[in-house]
């Protein structure tokens, strides 16, 4: 009795509450037919908008993945004084507001920000421009890949990569023939829930876009200002392309929490 | 104590110095420019800034939206939570992964779809509005928005602690005569408070600074529907930077100051339960 009736209720709360709005995506999407559909996404502006995205990505997953596996290397590998207060630190975007996030990089670069007149004077564009966008994607995402690989690589200890060493292995074919098969799921891992970020973040990067229409839009930009335009078959286009990337975010979590499962339930055995 | 213990691992001092570098240009430089610009500004500003009644309606708002959908979200958590954690049933692995949707969604999707759902035409809207419920553009559709962000924390915040709690005590407690209610008020609810309270802290938190998905439902009506977050956008572009900050510093210090509770929070469950097993 109490079974069926809190399964039924846990059901009934998430079908309303998360399958609802993400069927209501696609089927407005697609109000119009598969043309208008089309026309949506073949749009000059969403071209631009999901190559800016794109590319951001393209920058912010892999700096913060380099980040990630120096930072957890670090931490993980040795003892030294400050550890907890440095793993706190990378926490901090994560505790700051997406607004705030991008409100920062402007006090920085902006106009009247503290580099202002110097990179005014010299030509130089960060906010309301491309590496302004990129740098507050880096900030919002920096956390992911470096909380997921500390905890797991605390875990393994350096047993094995000290066998390497005194086997005659260099510090370069230790961390790629021992530390990385190790730590490889966790990495991914990381690595797919950064990118889905900095792929759909909003309110940081609308803070330093400045919304130029084919240049320094973003695919969440480019919904918000179709949205605000009542272009509504276009703007539910361009989300359901980011809906599909939810989708399968986390349908490659699944897999990859699955793996990594598997591989402690194995190295218990 | 040493600085550093010794090691014949190699690469400490290259992967330290970078992570140093790298933390201090991307988050700490930018972060302290909010507080460097503070104390540039007068007390009066500030005050003048803050204690303004359309910026004080926003934290009214943006704090008595996220308290209530951090309530929600630890009542159905819990639920939810529960189901997943002890029964069997057909899809449970669909249903476990879709918790997630609302982090892996990206913020102005979730907006836009929750406005198109909530909306005097919307699939829910329709059924509320003949009840004289206005879903959306409305304080309702801001707790509504910072509902859906905040439910994967409580779910996955409870769930490892659900499986760490014996069923035999439950068992133990009903065998003794105790109701199902009895049961859970004495006996399951305290073991699980501290995982409760660190979901719900959480969740608050992050509905404390969420944008993206409130700002197509709330209508952005002054003194009625606007959060504190779009305050800060709204003054950026009145070039007002001034104004801005004093109301980031406002939000970044509470958002600081719930997190520090959690930890406290934890600490003091850890210190009080731990021990004793």
């Amino acid at each position: 009795m109490v079974k069926w009736t809190l399964i039924s209720i846990t059901l009934a709360f998430l079908g309303v509450f998360l399958l609802v709005p993400l069927a209501a995506v696609m089927t407005e999407a697609l109000r119009k037919g598969l043309g208008a559909y089309f026309n949506g996404l073949q749009d000059p502006a969403a071209v631009s908008a999901i190559k800016l995205t794109l590319l951001t990505s393209l920058i912010a997953v892999p700096a913060n993945l380099v980040f990630g596996l120096a930072a957890s290397w670090a931490i993980a590998k040795f003892e030294f004084l400050g550890k907890s207060l440095l793993i706190t630190l990378i926490d901090l975007p994560f505790a700051v507001s997406p607004v705030i996030s991008g409100l920062i990089f402007v006090e920085l670069f902006g106009l009247q920000g503290l580099f202002g007149h110097w990179l005014s004077d010299h030509n130089i564009r960060i906010i309301f421009a491309v590496p302004g966008i990129v740098l507050a994607t880096i900030f919002v995402t920096f956390p992911f890949v470096a909380r997921e690989m500390i905890p797991l690589m605390q875990e393994q200890g350096s047993e094995e990569e000290q066998a390497a060493l005194s086997l005659g292995a260099n510090g370069f074919q230790m961390f790629r023939r021992v530390t990385l098969p190790n730590v490889k799921w966790a990495l991914l891992y990381g690595v797919i829930l950064c990118n889905a970020r900095a792929m759909g973040e909003f309110g940081a990067v609308s803070v330093v876009s400045g919304h130029v229409r084919g240049q320094t839009n973003t695919m969440p930009l480019h919904i918000e200002i179709l949205y605000n335009e009542y272009n509504f078959v276009a703007a539910f286009a361009v989300a359901s392309l980011l809906a599909v990337l939810a989708l399968v975010t986390l349908v490659l979590k699944s897999i990859v929490e699955w793996r990594i499962h598997r591989e402690i339930e194995a190295s218990k055995a | 104590m040493r600085l550093k213990q010794h090691s014949v691992l190699p690469g400490f001092g290259i992967t330290l110095g970078y992570t140093f570098v790298y933390l201090s240009l991307i988050v700490l430089v930018p972060l302290s420019s909010l507080f460097l610009k503070t104390a540039t500004l007068t007390w009066s500003q500030f005050w003048g800034t803050i204690s303004d009644p359309r910026v004080v309606a926003s934290y009214k708002l943006t704090i008595g939206a996220s308290f209530i959908g951090a309530c929600i979200n630890a009542v159905f958590g819990l639920i939810v939570a529960w189901t997943l954690v002890r029964y069997e049933f057909p899809g449970k692995k669909i249903v476990d992964a879709l918790v997630d949707l609302p982090f892996a969604l990206p913020t102005a999707v979730s907006g836009i779809a929750l406005t198109a759902v909530y909306a005097k035409n919307g699939w829910i809207g329709r059924y509320l509005e003949p009840l004289g419920i206005h879903a959306a553009f409305s304080p309702l559709g801001v707790t509504i928005a910072l509902t859906f962000i905040g439910l994967p924390f409580v779910v996955r915040t409870l769930q490892p602690a659900l499986e760490d709690l014996d069923p035999q005590i439950e068992e133990a407690a009903a065998s003794l005569g105790a109701r199902h209610i009895q049961t859970f008020i004495r006996v399951i609810l305290p073991a699980l408070l501290p995982a409760l309270l660190t979901g719900f802290a959480l969740s608050f938190a992050r509905a404390l600074g969420e944008y993206g998905s409130v700002v197509f439902i709330s209508g952005n009506m002054p003194m009625k529907t606007e959060i504190s977050a779009l305050l800060i956008i709204m003054k950026l572009e009145e070039f007002n930077y001034a104004g801005a900050t004093a109301i980031a510093v406002v939000m970044l210090v509470a958002s600081f100051v719930i997190l520090l509770a959690v930890n406290l929070l934890q600490w003091w469950v850890a210190r009080r339960f731990g021990k004793g097993g």
